[in-house]
């Protein structure tokens, strides 16, 4: 192997990934006076938060009666049941005073007639346990995320956060089933880097670009995720993939879900409003997965527009041209750059579109990592937050807008949480040489691939089988041809080739590095997928269409050891955090 | 008269010219500037065959089908792909610009990619944009108010509506990087797209530190370097105006 230069450092908790909810923990921990570090592959602000459009959502009140249990009922059933009530609950409860926090840290929100937050419709969220629209969904025109993501780093500035960017993550380093810190790498100068923290809080967002066509960016690769499983601890509920409803045809490109919030309709090649039918109360305002499978039955059943007859119509060219400039600016823009469509004359081409995990590493609603052993415990020294983690508030489909307030409320718990573990200035372990070699020897191994295989190659297949295979519609035959496929590009990269062997902003390393982490996600997920025989939430089996609360009731967990997967379960958990609400019990789910 | 001309290990020379494989008939020729700070080689210009029959219509899709299918050393940063993270500024056919939203249609000839103008190289297209990141930092982007209770602060629409077009700043460079005053006093200079940040808080009618923040830039050469060039608003990729901006601060400080 050739000689690394290793830099070490010492801290009391090192946060990995800047996005939102690794912002918002590194400010909380800050705060309480803990030496922090804040590792990212990209600067801060270029974190795939920036890209969330529609808003956040918590019940404020600003448009009209709201309760958080309201939006705590919504989030159970958004989630098809398999969501833990105790951290919805947590969820749920902690988001208005979470989002008024925002709003003094200096987010840019649009207001109402009087000043207030303004807040916009959203799919699933309603009034009274189900009984009509609510506007819950707070809102920054609809750049929401990037609002956010910029004012966010402005508070890690103001606390003197330290960052360490565009540094890529290695390995954690553990040591007797605890977490002791991670190995990065230094991409500026090519050095290597070891963070000794008592606890490392992974916040390295979803794994996205599995799939062929995502609305994630190029740097959605979950690498947080393939540390943990690399370190021998499972992943939970990595079936659950959630296409998002409007994706642009042919780009991919995210228009929001606000666009329907604030009247935008569905349309099929007959002009049908198709989606009346399938949710006759919410109708373009029923939840993603519900949307997304209309959407494709439209398709199947050949009622899809164009040539090949493969994709619906977003109008909104009936709203107000100055509703649409003031509240719809990012998605005109996008919508004339990626599709050439004038929204307020024309339709936006639009197609389901892979946009969010559900799934990810589990922990409580802490943030504390679990894995069961024997029985379920925590991991001590590991938390997890964000798109990364699975808590799971968002169980079988997220809602929309339930994304950014879960940043926000788990990166503040997380923070919470670790001041209470960890005083500052605590001695560290000493950490076995072991752990570093078998970091450096993977990186070494990859780095001097001389292979046949390119890294773009091994991806492509991938990407292909995850679309053709685990798409909005699954079933046993797709599944089991999914799990031998997948393999595939796995076993590839026995062969890899690597023609970059450099270590300053070496981007093919990079981008194979970034493919070993999505590769171990896209058998997690394939082979979750190919276990849960029933359907729930985004999950949709043909052949096994029905929800089965009987057996199912349950978080998948998978481990992943070379291709190799263990699957196991555990129980959803069916109690309240609190006697402030009661218990959800499972319902038929319609809109 | 004087003659200037680059240090010896500076000059852009020749470099690889990769030929078609797939005998396309729509073919663009794309010169990529590059330079790698592990070999001790001049930077040089590599030119690649691009098959434009299988090429999606942006400059970032050439981008990637060169790194994918021809070369995969070639170095960038890229990441939403759509325009709102601000990774993939770079220089293309003389222009600074996203990779990510211009259409290849929009570009006359062979195709001319540098890194942003004037940073230094770190590899081929990725800039130092450290500068301007302490930069940003020094105008203190963050909301200074004294009121602590647990509500929203009160904000009418008609305030609100005076941070649109700034808020929107992705600091993907384009602005800054294109103007000459601040090629010249770039330590020095605050720049376009710092500027227009810190007009972001000073006028944000929640903020209660207006003054000292205007006192903090009205400096000979953090503010007052701006020529009215307009090199800034010509090049922002979404279509702010930072030359507008830093005129409303030289206004706001002469009628003080």
């Amino acid at each position: 192997m050739s000689s690394y230069k290793i830099i070490d450092h010492e801290y009391d908790v090192v946060v990995l990934g800047a996005g939102g909810s690794g912002l918002r923990a590194a400010v909380g921990l800050s705060e309480a006076g803990l030496k922090t570090a804040c590792v990212s592959k990209v600067f801060p602000t270029r974190s795939h938060t920036s890209a969330a459009q529609g808003g956040i959502s918590a019940a404020l009140g600003n448009m009209g009666e709201d309760d958080w249990r309201w939006h705590m009922y919504d989030t159970v059933k958004g989630a098809d049941w398999l969501g833990d009530q105790d951290s919805i609950e947590y969820l749920c409860k902690e988001a208005p005073a979470a989002v008024l926090e925002l709003e003094k840290y200096g987010v840019p929100f649009s207001r109402t007639e009087d000043g207030k937050i303004y807040q916009r419709p959203f799919g699933g969220m309603t009034k009274n346990y189900g009984n009509e629209t609510v506007q819950r969904t707070c809102a920054a025109a609809d750049r929401t995320g990037h609002a956010i993501l910029h004012t966010l780093y402005g508070q890690a500035l103001k606390h003197n956060t330290e960052f360490f960017i565009e540094y890529f993550a290695l390995d954690l380093i553990m040591k007797d089933g605890a977490c002791k810190g991670l190995i990065a790498w230094n991409l500026n100068d090519g050095t290597i880097h070891r963070f000794r923290s008592h606890i490392t809080i992974i916040a390295t967002g979803g794994y996205g670009k599995v799939y062929y066509s995502a609305t994630s960016a190029h740097t959605c690769t979950g690498d947080g995720n393939a540390m943990v499983l690399r370190a021998g601890l499972p992943l939970q509920d990595m079936e659950f993939v959630q296409f998002h409803p409007t994706g642009i045809y042919g780009h991919g490109t995210l228009i929001s879900e606000g666009v329907r919030g604030e009247g935008g309709y569905l349309v099929n090649s007959k002009g049908e409003r198709f989606m009346e039918r399938y949710a006759p109360k919410a109708k373009d305002l029923a939840s993603r997965d519900v949307v997304s499978r209309s959407i494709a039955v439209e398709i199947n059943e050949g009622r899809g527009i164009g040539k090949e007859q493969d994709h619906v119509h977003l109008h909104i060219d009936h709203l107000d041209p100055k509703v649409i400039e003031e509240r719809l600016p990012g998605i005109s823009e996008a919508s004339k750059l990626f599709a050439n469509v004038d929204v307020t004359k024309e339709p936006i081409p639009v197609v389901p579109t892979v946009h969010y995990n559900m799934g990810g590493i589990p922990t409580n609603y802490k943030a504390e990592v679990l894995t069961i052993n024997g029985s379920e415990k925590t991991v001590p020294g590991l938390m997890a937050i964000g798109e990364a983690a699975c808590v799971s508030v968002h169980g079988a489909n997220r809602l929309g807008s339930n994304s950014l307030i879960d940043l926000v409320v788990f990166g503040r718990a997380a923070a919470k949480r670790a001041a209470e573990l960890v005083k500052p200035g605590m001695k560290h372990d000493e950490i076995d040489k072991s752990e570093t070699d078998r970091c450096l020897d993977r990186f070494d191994k990859l780095r001097n691939s001389e292979g046949s295989n390119p890294t773009s190659e091994l991806r492509l297949s991938m990407q292909k089988t995850m679309q053709s295979k685990c798409a909005v519609f699954r079933s046993e035959k797709t599944l089991k041809e999914g799990v031998d496929e997948i393999r595939k590009p796995f076993e590839g990269m026995e062969s890899l080739s690597v023609k970059d062997k450099s270590l300053i902003f070496n981007t093919d390393l990079v981008e194979t590095l970034e493919f070993d982490n999505l590769i171990r996600q896209a058998i997690t997920t394939m082979d979750s997928a190919y276990h849960r025989k029933e359907s729930r939430g985004a999950h949709a089996r043909e052949d096994f269409p029905k929800r089965d609360d009987e057996n199912y009731m349950q978080h998948t967990l998978s481990w992943c050891n070379g291709s190799k997967t263990k699957i196991n379960y555990r129980p959803v958990n069916r109690s309240t955090l609190t006697n402030d609400v009661q218990y959800f019990p499972p319902q038929e789910r319609v809109y | 008269m004087v003659q200037f001309n680059l240090p010896s290990n500076s000059k852009i020379k020749k470099g690889q010219y990769y030929k078609d494989k797939t005998g396309s008939k729509n073919i663009r020729k794309v010169n990529v500037y590059r330079w790698d700070p592990s070999k001790n080689e001049n930077p040089r210009i590599d030119t690649y065959e691009v098959d434009m029959d299988n090429c999606s219509s942006k400059v970032l899709d050439i981008l990637n089908k060169i790194k994918n299918e021809i070369d995969p050393s070639i170095a960038y940063r890229r990441s939403c792909a759509h325009g709102v993270c601000g990774s993939c500024a770079m220089n293309m056919n003389g222009k600074n610009g996203l990779a990510c939203t211009k259409s290849h249609s929009e570009l006359d000839g062979d195709i001319d990619i540098y890194p942003l103008p004037h940073l230094k190289v770190l590899k081929d297209l990725i800039g130092d944009l450290s500068t301007l990141y302490k930069q940003y930092e020094s105008v203190e982007p963050w909301l200074k108010t004294t009121k602590i209770n647990d509500k929203e602060n009160i904000q009418t629409k008609e305030d609100r509506a005076k941070l649109d077009g700034l808020y929107e700043c992705i600091m993907c460079a384009c602005c800054s990087t294109s103007c000459p005053s601040y090629w010249w006093n770039g330590e020095k200079y605050l720049g376009p797209a710092v500027l227009l940040q810190a007009y972001r808080w000073i006028i944000d009618s929640r903020d209660e530190d207006r003054k000292e923040r205007l006192k903090k830039v009205a400096d000979e050469l953090k503010l007052y370097r701006c020529h009215t060039i307009l090199n800034c608003t010509n090049a922002c990729p979404k279509g702010l105006n930072p030359a507008k901006a830093i005129a409303e601060i030289k206004k706001m400080l002469a009628t003080a």
